[in-house]
C-alpha cells in the first residue's frame, strides 16, 4: 500500500496526529475534560465551515475557532459544574453556526462530509507539512511542561499547594487541546476526534499506574488504531474513521473488563 | 524560624484578622485553633505565598521550604496512579542520572518513614482513608521542607488511625527537627501532641499554652 504517494502521506500525517492525541488524551481524561474536548470538536466544525466561507483553509478556520473558544471557556469559570452548563450552551450555538456557514458558502456538500467525517486519504503534501509542524509544536510544549502539567492534572489541589501556577498551566493545556482537536479532526473528522483524544487515555488508566506508562499505553493504542484503520481502509475501501473508532472502543471495553476482572481476583 | 509582625488581611472591606504577631521557632510543633472562618487557612496561605497580605511582615528564615497537606483532595476510586507515583508528582523534572538516583533514595526513605513502603504499588484510589492521608503527607515531604503544615489532616479519620498518623508526624518532628504547624478542631490531639497553640479569636491571634485550651474555642 506504500506504493501510492497518497498513502505514504496519509500514513506520516496520521502517525504524528496519533502521537499527539495519545499524549494529550492522558491529560484530557485526568483533568476531566472529555466533555470539553467533544465540544471543541463541534466548535472546530463551525470554524472549518467558516474557513470555507471566507476563503481560508478549513484547518486555519478550525484552529482560530477552537483556540479562541478554549481560552474563553477556560476563563469563563473554573467551577466544573457551571462550566458544563455553559459549554453545552456554547456548543449548540456553534453547530448551528457551522450549518449556516456551510449553506452560505457555495461549496459542494462533499466538503462538509470531509470536515465531519475526516479525509486523511485525500490529504496533500502541503497539508501534511502543516499538520507535522502543529503536531511537533504540541509535543514540544508537552515535553517542556511535562512535570508541572502532570502534577496539576493528577493532583490539582496538591499542585496548587506546592505553589505551581495552575492557572497558567490550564491556559497552556487548553491551547494544546485546541490544536490537537484541529489536527486530529483531519483524520477522524470533527465528529469523532473525541475518539482519538479521550479513549486511548481512558483505556490506559485501566491498565497501568504511572504517568510515563499511561503516556506510552495511550500513544500505543492511538497509533495501533490509526495504523490498523489506514490498512483496513486501504484493503476494504471502507472509511478509516470507522475502523479507528471501532478499534478504540473495543480496546476501551477490553481494558474495562480487565480492570474489573483484576478487582475481583 | 517564622516571624509574623503586625499582619493584617482584608478581603475587600471585610477584615479577616489584624495586627497579628507571633513567632514559631525551628523544630516546634504548634497548633492553630479557632472557629471555622477565623482565618487559619488564610494565614497559612499567606505564609506560603499563595495569598497576598494586606499589610505587615512575614519573615521566614533561610527561605525554608514549606510543605502543605491541604484539607480536601479529590481522589476517587478510579484514580489511576499508585501511591509511589502519586508521591513522585511533587519531584522536579531532571535528566541527570545522579539526581534521579537521589530522588529515588529520598522517595524510598519517605515511603519507609510513613510506613507506605509495602503499599507503594497500590492504586491510591483503592487505598484506605488513613493510607491516603499518609500518601498526602509523604508527597509534601518529598520536597524536603523545613516546615510542614497539616490542614485538618486528621478530620475524617478513625481515632486509632488519627493517633497513628500523629505519632508519625511527631516522630518526624523530633527526629528531623521538622517544624510542624497543625491546623485542627480536635482539642484532644492538640493537647496530646503540641506544646503551644495559636488561638484565632476576635480577628486576631493569641499564643497560649495548650493547658489553657477548652472545647468552646473550637465551636
Amino acid at each position: 500500500m506504500f506504493g501510492y504517494e497518497f498513502m505514504q502521506e496519509a500514513f506520516i500525517a496520521s502517525t504524528f496526529i496519533a502521537i499527539t492525541a495519545g499524549i494529550v488524551g492522558v491529560f484530557v481524561v485526568s483533568r476531566n475534560m472529555s466533555f470539553l474536548s467533544h465540544t471543541l470538536s463541534e466548535i472546530g466544525f463551525a470554524g472549518a465551515a467558516f474557513g470555507i466561507l471566507v476563503g481560508i483553509s478549513p484547518l486555519a478556520g478550525m484552529i482560530i475557532f477552537t483556540l479562541v473558544s478554549s481560552i474563553a471557556v477556560g476563563s469563563l469559570s473554573t467551577e466544573s459544574s457551571r462550566r458544563e452548563a455553559s459549554i453545552s450552551a456554547i456548543s449548540s450555538l456553534f453547530i448551528g453556526l457551522g450549518i449556516l456557514f456551510l449553506s452560505l458558502s457555495s461549496e459542494s456538500s462533499s466538503y462538509a462530509t470531509n470536515i465531519l467525517f475526516g479525509s486523511i486519504v485525500g490529504i496533500s503534501a502541503k497539508e501534511v507539512h502543516q499538520l507535522l509542524i502543529l503536531a511537533l509544536f504540541v509535543i514540544v510544549i508537552f515535553i517542556i511542561c511535562y512535570k508541572p502539567l502532570a502534577f496539576d492534572s493528577f493532583d490539582h489541589i496538591g499542585a496548587r499547594a506546592s505553589g505551581l501556577n495552575t492557572r497558567l498551566l490550564s491556559v497552556i493545556f487548553l491551547i494544546t487541546l485546541a490544536l490537537s482537536v484541529s489536527i486530529g479532526a483531519q483524520i477522524v473528522g470533527s465528529l469523532l476526534v473525541f475518539v482519538l483524544l479521550t479513549l486511548p487515555g481512558a483505556t490506559a488508566r485501566y491498565l497501568v499506574h504511572s504517568v510515563p506508562k499511561l503516556l506510552m499505553v495511550s500513544v500505543g493504542l492511538s497509533l495501533a488504531g490509526v495504523w490498523l484503520g489506514l490498512y483496513l481502509a486501504f484493503v476494504t475501501n471502507w472509511p478509516v474513521t470507522f475502523f479507528i473508532s471501532a478499534f478504540e472502543v473495543i480496546a476501551y471495553f477490553l481494558g474495562l473488563s480487565y480492570k474489573n476482572w483484576k478487582l475481583s481476583h | 524560624m517564622i516571624e509574623v509582625k503586625n499582619l493584617t488581611k482584608k478581603f475587600g472591606k471585610q477584615v479577616v484578622f489584624k495586627d497579628v504577631n507571633f513567632k514559631i521557632e525551628n523544630g516546634e510543633f504548634v497548633s492553630l485553633v479557632g472557629r471555622n472562618g477565623a482565618g487559619k487557612t488564610t494565614l497559612v496561605k499567606i505564609l506560603m505565598g499563595l495569598e497576598k497580605k494586606t499589610s505587615g511582615d512575614v519573615i521566614i528564615d533561610h527561605k525554608q521550604k514549606i510543605g502543605y497537606v491541604p484539607q480536601f483532595r479529590n481522589i476517587d476510586l478510579d484514580y489511576p496512579l499508585n501511591i509511589e507515583q502519586f508521591i513522585r508528582l511533587n519531584l522536579k523534572w531532571t535528566m541527570s542520572p545522579k539526581q534521579r538516583a537521589e530522588d529515588t533514595r529520598v522517595v524510598n526513605k519517605i515511603l519507609k518513614e510513613t510506613n507506605l513502603i509495602d503499599l507503594k504499588d497500590r492504586a491510591l484510589g483503592l487505598a484506605s482513608g488513613g493510607e491516603k492521608q499518609k500518601a498526602y503527607l509523604a508527597q509534601a515531604l518529598v520536597n524536603m521542607p523545613g516546615v510542614l503544615i497539616l490542614d485538618e489532616s486528621t478530620a475524617s479519620l478513625d481515632v486509632d488511625v488519627k493517633i497513628q498518623l500523629m505519632d508519625l508526624v511527631q516522630e518526624l518532628n523530633e527526629k528531623s527537627k521538622l517544624t510542624v504547624i497543625f491546623i485542627t478542631h480536635d482539642s484532644e490531639l492538640t493537647k496530646r501532641y503540641t506544646k503551644r497553640a495559636l488561638l484565632f479569636e476576635n480577628k486576631t491571634v493569641r499564643p497560649m499554652s495548650v493547658d489553657e485550651i477548652s472545647e468552646d474555642m473550637f465551636e
